[in-house]
């Protein structure tokens, strides 16, 4: 099959069309957001459309994960950390002509905080006390307490400004302030958006940008080969990277994400709730060997943090590679060999392929290990909802979430007070060395509890046409920011 | 005869019924939450409960199976919860891919099977038969997605003369929608008329064994028209049979496909409803591929009695 896609990769260079000046773009994502408004809906795929082109916040996150404003010009925190004062853009319109000003901000905020609000990240919204606008230019917001998080919360796809006249019909027919407008969608195939002529910012160089899912590996490679995606930022055809390497019509470009890529563990089950136990886990897998087994592209990681994030401490030498130790530790801890355990494994490859890698690793140090695949739906229900399960492979994908170690209930069961405590410091802390140091000191005492098996970073595999420019490399957040993107010639 | 429409119709709603009751119960012991799956695995309990409110999940499990079919008698199918829109318009939407996909692959694989099993009966043991044969066996051991991705390969990578994929609508224009159903239909089709033109062959082999054939060849009948004028009429049973068979596995088995060639049809939207739990697209679905089989099924009967008289005769007046 391999020698059969690199003859015919042979052929088609031959009648490879010369490629006119373009300026339109089509994307390939793998699956297709349920709807278009990102406060709606919790979907990935919903932000990669709509964050940044058609919905914009009061700040914007870029592709190097940091905060830099876009509705808001500027701002300015209060030294108790508690107020914060937007300078709003003005003449900024939405694309059905209503007019943004601080009321969109008050209306926006108090709808995601409010009672209905099924808002999937209504936590971020929790702590605003109140907000005022002094003039339309001007939004005060007032905090319940120090939120160090609060200004990256706020720049995120589930805080972007909606219009009271426009936001019922959002979900199908989405209206922002963003540089493209919502043209149409052909369900279970494509969205379509346009330039927009009055955008209030530089417009962009696109006319025009199609987003097209396919989930399927080999449709996505197929597609991209003929010539019908220009770009598939997140491709989900590993395989096929080797062959698109080779063909200088692509680039394939490699990144980081947000992913955590962990073996979460079941830390109120016996024996797991020893930490000599989880310890052994630990020394058991060989990470270099697992990343390797899947493609080798991610890059492993020590803690619940992901390399070159501000704040981050290299701990990976933590537990390295020992399956002699691993037995020692298991033996004091009283776990007998053949002690049998499950793994419940969802569906993407890196949990799938990754869990066989990893059974075989436990069954050098004498586990048994059963291997129990899983379709999202149960996954969420039986072990995030019911933490019922021993030991689960899944990649935490949302950046800063040091805070679910933090909770009083979550499906891995923690629980640690000195961590919880360590935690609260962190959040109310505004000042950046002081929280840098304290983000240092959390990610030290993870790794110290191994509350789960910390793997590797979920690497970003993108593949486009190589005349493009301006798309990300690296995805500190789910999106497919196209302000910049531009052909070459 | 209309003794006979009412007995079929009152099996159809029957099955029906119970097709219902079956997917209701089944998805209701099925893990997984809808509401749940719509937000992030994050979400806090009260924004879960506002969700399931809306969606009026909160509501007894018999009062929704009732005002569910409540709606479809009335012809409301409600409300996708993934997509928020009527599940009648995503239904349409999806029909428009899928019907012409299934009747393009049904006219393409009658069209290339029968020719081929009547020449394969009339030649019988001759090369042209062995040859034909043998490429029927072949084309029943290709998996129809394995065709697919290699038709792509040919005719939209190597030979860049259609799209290797997606559905553009047919607002673009007939042509501009056919070009993307040519390749799928073509991969669905192929190993089907590989099946029927064995069994084309088989059957008309059998009727041209038969007393009338002979008779007719001695009445001084060419070998053609005997086999066209008598062979093939009366072999057309078993053949129409699979045919209907195969249309009904079209409706509801393009998933695979569907998938190869990332095309928006029912296939799709039926996996892409049960993985994400949107319970009310399910239930719509399941029932509505039901009915069309049904109707199939009925369509195949009917024929029965236009290509044997005496089938309508056993009836009485």
């Amino acid at each position: 099959m391999k020698r059969l896609a690199a003859v015919l990769l042979a052929l088609s260079a031959l009648s490879a069309p010369a490629y006119a000046a373009k300026d339109s773009i089509t994307l390939g994502m793998p699956l297709e957001p349920p709807v278009l408004d990102p406060t709606a809906s919790a979907a990935a795929a919903v932000k990669e459309v709509t964050y940044g082109n058609i919905f914009q916040g009061l700040a914007r996150i870029t592709e190097k994960g940091e905060v830099a404003p876009l509705l808001a010009k500027s701002w300015a925190i209060s030294p108790d950390g508690l107020t914060y004062s937007f300078a709003l853009q003005t003449g900024v319109t939405f694309h059905d002509g209503a007019l943004f000003d601080c009321s969109t901000v008050k209306f926006t905020y108090e709808r995601a905080a409010g009672p209905d609000s099924t808002n999937s990240q209504k936590a971020f919204f929790e702590p605003i006390s109140s907000i005022a606008c002094p003039d339309p230019a001007t939004a005060v917001i007032t905090l319940k307490r120090p939120t160090g998080l609060f200004l990256n919360n706020m720049a995120s796809g589930d805080a972007v400004m909606l219009s009271p006249a426009s936001v019922a019909g959002d979900k199908t027919n989405p209206i922002g302030t963003g540089p493209f407008v919502f043209k149409r969608w052909i369900k279970g195939d494509r969205v379509e958006l346009e330039r927009n002529p009055h955008y209030w910012g530089t417009p962009v160089k696109l006319a025009s940008a199609t987003f097209r899912f396919i989930s399927d590996p080999s449709a996505a490679t197929a597609a991209i080969l003929a010539g019908d995606l220009d770009a598939f930022p997140l491709f989900p055809s590993p395989e096929s990277i080797d062959t698109l390497r080779k063909d200088p019509r692509f680039a394939v470009v490699i990144g980081t994400t947000q992913g955590k890529t962990i073996m979460s563990v079941n830390d109120a089950r016996k024996p797991f709730d020893d930490v000599r136990v989880r310890r052994a886990l630990a020394y058991a897998i060989d990470r270099n060997a697992l990343i390797e087994a899947l493609g080798g592209l991610g890059k492993p990681i020590g803690s619940h943090f992901i390399p070159g994030n501000p704040g981050y401490v290299d701990l990976v030498s933590t537990y390295p590679y020992d399956p002699e130790k691993a037995q020692k530790l298991l033996a004091e801890a009283g776990v007998k060999p053949g002690t049998e355990m499950t793994i419940k494994l969802p569906p993407p490859g890196y949990a799938r392929r990754g869990g066989e890698v990893i059974a075989a690793m436990l069954e050098q140090v004498g586990l048994k290990v059963k291997l129990v695949p899983v379709e999202w739906a149960q996954w969420l229900d039986q072990v995030f909802k019911q933490s019922d399960f021993d030991l689960t492979i899944i990649a935490h994908v949302e950046p800063n979430d040091l805070e679910i170690y933090a909770r009083d209930k979550y499906y891995f069961n923690y629980n640690n007070a000195d961590y919880r405590a360590l935690y609260h410091k962190f959040v109310e802390t505004t000042d950046n060395a002081a929280r840098l140091d304290l983000l240092g000191q959390l990610q030290r005492k993870l790794s110290e509890d191994e509350p789960n098996i910390f793997l590797f970073a979920l690497p970003k595999v993108g593949v486009w046409n190589a005349k493009l420019t301006g798309l990300w490399h690296d995805q500190p957040i789910f999106a497919n920011d196209l302000s910049n993107v531009a052909w070459s010639d | 005869m209309s003794g006979f429409l009412v007995r079929r119709l009152a099996g159809l709603a029957l099955t029906l019924l119970a097709a219902s009751l079956v997917v209701f119960l089944v998805l209701q012991v099925l893990p997984g939450d809808p509401a749940s799956l719509m937000l992030d695995a994050q979400a806090r309990p009260d924004t879960l409960a506002a969700l399931r409110h809306q969606l009026g999940l909160d509501r007894p499990a018999w009062l929704r199976y009732v005002t569910w079919i409540g709606g479809l008698l009335t012809g409301d199918l409600g409300q996708s919860y993934t997509y928020s829109v009527p599940v009648a318009e995503l239904v349409g939407e999806r029909m428009m891919v899928t019907l012409p996909l299934a009747v393009l692959s049904i006219v393409l694989s009658t069209g290339i099977a029968i020719p081929v099993g009547v020449l394969g009966a009339a030649r019988r043991g001759r090369p042209a038969d062995t040859a034909a044969m043998g490429l029927s066996q072949f084309g029943m051991a290709l998996p129809n997605f394995w065709l697919g991705i290699l038709l792509i390969l040919t005719f939209a990578v190597a030979l860049p003369i259609l799209p290797a994929g997606g559905f553009v609508g047919w607002d673009k224009g007939i042509w501009a929608g056919l070009r993307c159903l040519i390749l799928p239909s073509l991969a669905l089709a192929l190993p089907q008329a590989a099946i029927l033109s064995r069994i084309t062959r088989s059957a008309v082999l059998e009727t041209l064994g038969q007393d009338y054939v002979r008779t007719a060849l001695s009445k001084g009948l060419s070998g053609q028209a005997a086999l066209w004028r008598h062979a093939v009429p009366n072999a057309l049973i078993p053949v129409v049979t699979v045919i209907g068979l195969q249309f009904s596995f079209l409706l509801a088995g393009t998933v695979i496909i569907e998938n190869v060639f990332a095309l928006p049809g029912l296939g799709r939207l039926v996996f892409q409803a049960i993985s994400q739990r949107d319970l009310i697209v399910v239930q719509d679905l399941v029932v509505l591929l039901a009915g069309s089989v049904i109707v199939v099924n009925f369509l195949v009967d009917l024929s029965y009695r236009a290509l044997d008289p005496r089938l309508s005769a056993q009836d009485g007046p």
